[in-house]
C-alpha cells in the first residue's frame, strides 16, 4: 500500500532549498561559480538531446563506410560529429537486425550517453525498469508497445560507469530516397535505447 | 557493494511508468543540482567512484523513494563534507534558515 505520508518522513524536506543552501555555501567558499552553473544548464537545454544521436544514426544509414566505422569504433566515429564529452567517453554502438533486437539499461544507477541522447528520462533511472528489463525484457518492451517476435533474439546491454551503449535501429522501409535530415527525423530517443523502433516513413 | 542500488533482476518493483513529453527538469532546483554535480566534478572534488559510493550507501528506503536529483544532492553534499569544504552543520543551518524564510 502506498502511503504518501510515510514518503515524506524519508525524503529530504524542501529538497530544493537544501540544494540552494549547498550551492550558496559552495559559492561563498569559492568552490564553485554560480555563473558557470547557468552555463552548464543552458548547454544541456540547448545543445544536448536525442537529436544528436539521431544524426549519428541517419549518417550511418546513408553512408556504409561510416556505419562500419561506427560499429567498430563508436567513440571515434561519434567524435567526428562533435558529440563527445562527459558520460560519452567510451561509446559502443549495437546494431538491430531482423534477427536481433538490442535494449540498453543501467541496472546499478543511471549511466546514459549524454552527448548523444541528453539526460535520461525518469523511467530509465527508475527501479522497475532497471530491475525488470534484465529478466523479462520482452514483457517490458511490450509495455512500451514493442512486441518482439519470438524468433527475434533480445539482447540486453548493461551500461557501466565507463562505457555507454547506443542502439542503431533498423532503417525503416520505403526511405530509399530520403535525405539524411529526413532520416534523422525518424530516429527517436527510445529507438536508440531499444525500447522503441524508428518511426515508419 | 551489494546494496539496494544493485537492482537488476529484483522482483516486486511494479510496472515501468513512462511520462509523456517529459521535460528535462520538473523543478528549477533539479537543473541547479545537475550543474552543481558537474561543476564539483570538474573542480576535482570527487571522481566517478567517490561520487557513486554515498548513493550506494543511502538508506534503502530513501534510495527507492527519492528522485535521482535528490540522490545527487546526497552524494555531492557528502563529498563536499568529506573534502572539508563545508560541514553538515553549515548545510543544516542554511537549509533551516531558507525554510524559515519561506514560511514568512
Amino acid at each position: 500500500m502506498k502511503d504518501d505520508n510515510a514518503h515524506k518522513n524519508i525524503l529530504i524536506p524542501e529538497v530544493g532549498l537544501r540544494v540552494k543552501a549547498l550551492e550558496s555555501l559552495l559559492a561563498e567558499k569559492g568552490a564553485i561559480d554560480p555563473a558557470s552553473l547557468d552555463l552548464i544548464i543552458e548547454t544541456f537545454e540547448k545543445q544536448m538531446g536525442p537529436k544528436n544521436g539521431a544524426k549519428v544514426i541517419a549518417k550511418a544509414w546513408m553512408d556504409p563506410d561510416y556505419k562500419t566505422w561506427l560499429l567498430k569504433d563508436g567513440t571515434a566515429a561519434i567524435k567526428t560529429l562533435g558529440y563527445i564529452g562527459v558520460q560519452g567517453e567510451n561509446m559502443v554502438v549495437i546494431e538491430n537486425t531482423p534477427s536481433v533486437h538490442n535494449v540498453v539499461v543501467c541496472t546499478l544507477c543511471s549511466c546514459y550517453p549524454w552527448p548523444t541522447l541528453g539526460l535520461p528520462p525518469i523511467w530509465f533511472k527508475s527501479a522497475p525498469y532497471r530491475a525488470r528489463v534484465v529478466i523479462e525484457p520482452r514483457a517490458v518492451l511490450k509495455e512500451f508497445g514493442l512486441d518482439v517476435p519470438d524468433d527475434v533474439e533480445v539482447r540486453v546491454w548493461d551500461s557501466t560507469a565507463e562505457l555507454r551503449y547506443l542502439v542503431m535501429p533498423m532503417r525503416p522501409a520505403g526511405t530509399e530516397g530520403f535525405t539524411e535530415e529526413q532520416l534523422a527525423a525518424l530516429v527517436t530517443r527510445d529507438s536508440m535505447i531499444g525500447t522503441g523502433v524508428a518511426l515508419a516513413a | 557493494m551489494n546494496g539496494i542500488h544493485d537492482l537488476g533482476g529484483k522482483h516486486g518493483m511494479g510496472p515501468v511508468v513512462v511520462e509523456a513529453n517529459e521535460p528535462y527538469f520538473h523543478e528549477e532546483w533539479e537543473g541547479r543540482m545537475l550543474a552543481m554535480m558537474i561543476a564539483c566534478f570538474a573542480a576535482g572534488i570527487y571522481n566517478v567512484d567517490r561520487f557513486r559510493h554515498p548513493i550506494e550507501k543511502m538508506d534503502p528506503r530513501h534510495y527507492l523513494l527519492s528522485s535521482y536529483y535528490e540522490k545527487w544532492l546526497c552524494t555531492v553534499e557528502q563529498n563536499c563534507i568529506d573534502a572539508g569544504i563545508v560541514t553538515r552543520e553549515e548545510v543544516d543551518a542554511c537549509h533551516q534558515q531558507l525554510m524559515k524564510e519561506k514560511l514568512q
